[in-house]
């Protein structure tokens, strides 16, 4: 049956949140626009349209998400994003897998920050113009998911769309009311907690870049040049934290889940994110500056909108498919590209040209930043923060540029430059060495008054203990490379020099300590970045000397995967390892469970136990129990043993076999030790779907009791038993019947294995029934008795043992980098705290302070 | 000249390098002939080529061939001039690699044999791949 109410409802609430925004915009702008009582009547018409269309928004996130949980799959969007058997923590991923999901999840951030500020805004000089902005931005959202066709022109590709609609399937022909009995589930990559959370935080992010932009426009179009300046602070703090923790988060979720061996690929996609997060701090840098001195105004103003026009094209280079094959995880192409053009022309020139006609009133000063001056040096540190994300964006927009040249009539050729990650490596890192550098020299400029003098005896300690530092540390970590020094140096003076200014604050006014304990994060992220990254060590380097590749290769690459056979311990670089076999996850029992104990079903969800299972005294299933797991995921178990103390971890690395998706799916598996990751990814397992090549079929005869090579294994027939049923065959055994199971051992280096193999006499037919122990590639079949030699005759068929082709990279000092984000983070929330109560009125007085004040000492030094 | 001019001045100045370094820097989608002539002149740059796997009049991929241990292969790709050339990936065979319907690969021509650093898949994408059954 075919649920059309739900998905009708759906594209009805998209449609009403369409036309309410555009409504609530409408009313917006004239109430914006308007100076009377009837900007007030206006102004609350917009308010119950902004409303409203709040509650269509959650409408749509109901219906859809109402479709996924119940299997829906008569929809395109529930059948392609998910399945029966996707646990409920992820089918909230599966929401927001698709282009649709996703958009629905930055509307619907858009209306809760809309309704913070309605509510919020209590002198409501900005509601209007702001929200406005929002509306007017609302609007183009929902017409990414409106899914309206118009003549030749469709608007927007909705979710709601049934699959009969989308798919020309020939069984809609025969019976239109077909829905799939299951959906072709969650891509296996996404199926991590880190999807759960990831993206919400991330579109957080990106929808909170709104509120500066709204802000700023709000001031230039009611020519409020200045005071603008004074809300939009701790929005731009709390979205650079947000931002600040999506990226990291999707870079942590990249280091568990993908398999390219960091946290940091330099793909479009993330750099789509770090460009405007980078000029989104710089601006907050120049608001500082205004907020302190009146200076860099105009320079606000820009990077502002520059942050929400980088936003619109990352979205645009993301979602239109134009990054083609130079990313490897954009969204798929849903022909959105023109809409999507439109809306991010729009807002930029809509920007650029209100910014333009009131460039000339924008008040300026006349000021020069003396070199001594706090504000120069924020100004440089901005100025440094923008060239860094520059030098991203060139390269990454370069599909743009082909694009371009192409739609001209030309033809280019250029391609991203080969090595992505060394060529961003060679620029962002002396950026980085810059702005580690200059945050650390920029706050010791606290006293507006400083000059040559001060500054060598304030800067004099902090410079020995860095160099006593670096020094230490260069010897004891064994640092040649002399960037990595000047890095590490630079980084370890960011923290020395925040840090003593931190404790100065924290004795005066605890409240301002933000920026320190910010720019302490980040330098703490870049010497992480340093070791994890610079440092990483390929341990699964091959040193067998294998001749690596027949045929006429020219010369031995240098392999960084090992191949592991089953139960053969292997010596790789500084541990030995032993590959113990491939294990399962079985719902309601801790850790893992061979494979061996398992007979998969029909139905990918649930498996038979083929034994008893017992794990620290308690039995958790026996044999002939129906276990519930997932069929795809296999963790393959390695135990590696230091070579240097002996110490010992198992690693479980999952694979995903999973025809949807292609093969095979891998996922690491990592050791983390405090100063230290150990981190390994499947490459390769043998393919069970494939015909196994048996070989030809080997005859021996022996004996019960006799000892004999299988394999190149010890085996021993132990003996003959009459049985009365068949394992595994469904064979019904008559009184005149006859079926015999030989039971031969099989002693493996790590295990012994049982083999079965039976013999059947059934209606005077004689039939062999083969035993086979895949992990040691071992078939046998037992082909005739000889009563009279007391003999029995084996076939045996030999094939691949099983094994695993894994990689496994050491990084140093990762977790130095993921508690810098942490304490980022809570730098960024100290700084937008400040800044909310300064709005609040609270806080620090007005900093606008006239000349005269200026010359004395600051009572309350303002840190950024 | 006022200070801030100046700071402009190298601005545009940090920003035009920039631009140099990237278009320095940035590779080149050409075929296996210009590759092959590039890696003859002399030129060590990596270069990207298009192409598809080789594949006979049913079907079957040709020319895949793995290493016996496992731990690379080779393959035959055709590229958009319809040159068929050996390519030698040091990595295991991706899953997905025998589905893909065109292929990018990053590297350069070590003799008669092009070395790929990196291979870029674009596989069928979902909508098209799956069979409602």
């Amino acid at each position: 049956m075919i649920h059309t109410f739900i998905g009708n409802a759906g594209h009805f609430f998209v449609v009403a949140s369409f036309i309410t925004s555009l409504v609530a915009a409408y009313a917006y702008i004239q109430a914006a626009n308007l100076h009377n009582l009837n900007a007030q009547s206006w102004r609350r018409y917009a308010r119950g349209a902004f409303y409203l269309h709040g509650l269509m928004v959650v409408g749509v996130v109901f219906s859809l998400f109402y479709i996924i949980y119940n299997h829906y799959f008569e929809y395109h969007y529930a059948w392609s994003h998910s399945s029966l058997s996707l646990p409920t923590h992820y089918m909230i991923s599966c929401f927001w897998e698709g282009q649709e999901g996703s958009f629905l999840l930055w509307i619907f951030w858009h209306v809760v920050l809309g309704l913070t500020l309605i509510q919020t805004n209590k002198d409501k000089q900005w509601e209007a113009p702001v929200m406005a902005v929002f509306a007017l931005v609302q609007a183009f959202l929902a017409s990414m998911i409106l899914g309206v066709v118009i003549g030749d022109v469709k608007i927007g590709s909705s979710p709601f769309m049934l699959l009969r609609d989308v798919m020309d399937a020939p069984v809609f022909a025969l019976n239109p009311d077909y829905v799939p009995a299951d959906g072709t589930g969650l891509n296996p990559l996404l199926q991590n907690y880190w999807m759960v959370i990831h993206p919400p935080v991330l579109f957080l992010g990106y929808a909170t870049t709104l509120v500066p932009f709204a802000f700023c426009i709000a001031g230039l179009w009611k020519k409020k040049y200045e005071s603008w300046v004074k809300p939009t602070l701790p929005w731009a703090i709390f979205s650079a934290a947000i931002l600040g923790t999506g990226i990291v988060m999707g870079a942590y979720w990249a280091y568990e889940t993908l398999n390219f061996g960091g946290y940091w690929n330099w793909d479009p996609v993330e750099n789509a994110v770090y460009v405007p997060w980078l000029v989104l701090i710089a601006g907050i840098h120049t608001m500082v500056i205004f907020k302190n001195n009146n200076t860099a105004l105009k320079t606000s103003i820009v990077l502002v909108i520059a942050t929400f026009v980088l936003v619109l094209y990352g979205t645009f280079l993301t979602r239109s498919g134009i990054l083609g094959d130079t990313s490897v995880h954009a969204f798929t192409d849903l022909g959105l590209s023109g809409q999507l053009m439109i809306y991010m022309f729009f807002f930029t020139l809509g920007a650029i040209v209100l910014a333009a006609t009131r460039w000339k009133e924008i008040p300026t000063s006349d000021k020069e930043a003396s070199a001594y001056s706090r504000e120069f040096w924020i100004f440089i540190g901005a100025t440094t923060l923008c060239l860094m994300s520059f030098q991203v964006l060139v390269p990454t927009s370069i599909p743009v540029y082909n694009a371009l040249v192409e739609a001209f009539g030309g033809i280019s050729n250029v391609a991203p430059p080969a090595d992505q990650v060394a060529f961003y490596t060679k620029f962002q890192l002396w950026f980085a060495v810059a702005v580690a550098l200059l945050s650390g020299t920029g706050q010791f400029f606290f006293w507006k008054k400083m000059d040559k003098e001060k500054l060598k005896n304030e800067l004099a300690l902090p410079l020995v203990v860095t160099l006593l530092l670096s020094a230490v540390i260069i010897v004891v970590a064994k640092i040649t490379e002399p960037v990595y020094m000047v890095l590490l140096t630079a980084g370890l003076y960011s923290i020395v020099s925040n840090g003593s200014v931190l404790v100065r604050l924290a004795k005066a006014k605890v409240r301002l300590v933000g920026g320190s304990v910010a720019h302490i994060g980040i330098a703490m992220m870049l010497i992480g970045v340093l070791f994890s990254a610079g440092y990483s060590k390929v341990v699964s380097q091959n040193t067998t000397g294998m001749l690596i590749f027949k045929g006429d290769v020219p010369e031995q690459e240098n392999v960084d995967n090992v191949l592991v056979w089953l139960n053969d311990p292997y010596e790789m670089q500084d541990y030995s390892l032993l590959y113990k076999g491939q294990r399962k996850e079985v719902e309601g029992v801790p850790g893992y469970v061979d494979k061996k104990l398992l007979q998969p079903t029909e139905d990918p969800r649930m498996a038979v136990a083929v034994g008893n299972f017992e794990k620290d005294g308690k039995k958790y299933f026996s044999k002939g129990d129906s276990v519930k797991y997932i069929a795809e995921n296999t963790f393959h178990e390695i135990e590696f043993t230091s070579r240097a103390n002996g110490s010992q971890f198992t690693l479980y690395p999952r694979s995903q076999v999973n025809a949807e998706m292609g093969g095979l799916a891998a996922s690491p598996d990592i050791h983390h030790e405090l100063t230290r990751d150990l981190y390994t990814h499947v490459k390769a397992i043998p393919n069970e779907e494939d015909e196994k090549d048996w070989g030809e079929t080997k005859e021996m005869n022996v004996k019960i009791g006799e000892r004999f090579f299988l394999n190149d294994y010890v085996a021993v027939l132990e003996g003959i038993k009459k049985v009365n049923q068949v394992a595994g065959a469904d064979v019904d055994l008559g009184p005149e019947d006859l079926a015999v199971e030989a039971q031969i051992k099989v002693f493996g280096k790590q295990e012994d294995y049982m083999l079965t193999p039976t013999y059947i006499i059934r209606d005077r037919m004689v039939g062999q029934i083969p035993s086979t122990a895949n992990e040691i590639g071992l078939r046998v079949t037992l082909l005739n008795i000889s009563p009279e030699t007391n003999s029995f005759t084996l076939g045996v068929n030999t094939t691949q043992k099983d094994y695993i082709v894994f990689s496994a990279i050491e990084k140093p000092g990762i977790n130095i980098l993921w508690a810098g984000t942490i304490i980022m983070v809570i730098g960024f929330g100290i700084a937008a705290y400040r800044r909310y109560k300064d709005v609040k009125g609270d806080g620090e007085e007005n900093n606008k302070n006239d000349d005269k004040k200026r010359l004395k000492p600051r009572k309350n030094p303002v840190v950024a | 000249m006022k200070k801030s001019h100046l700071f402009g001045i190298l601005i545009i100045a940090a920003c035009i390098t920039i631009i140099m370094a990237t278009a320095g820097d940035a590779s080149t989608y050409v075929s296996f002939g210009e590759a092959q002539q590039l890696s003859t002149n002399g030129k060590a740059n990596k270069v990207h080529v298009v192409g598809q796997l080789k594949k006979s009049t049913e079907g079957e991929i040709l020319g895949l061939e793995p290493s016996s241990d496992k731990l690379s292969f080779s393959f035959v790709m055709v590229d958009h001039n319809n040159k068929e050339q050996k390519v030698f990936y040091k990595e295991p065979m991706p899953a997905d690699f025998t589905r893909s319907e065109q292929v990018v690969v990053i590297g350069s021509y070590r003799d008669n044999i092009f070395v790929a650093d990196q291979i870029l898949m674009k596989c069928p994408s979902k909508y098209q791949e799956k069979e409602v059954s």
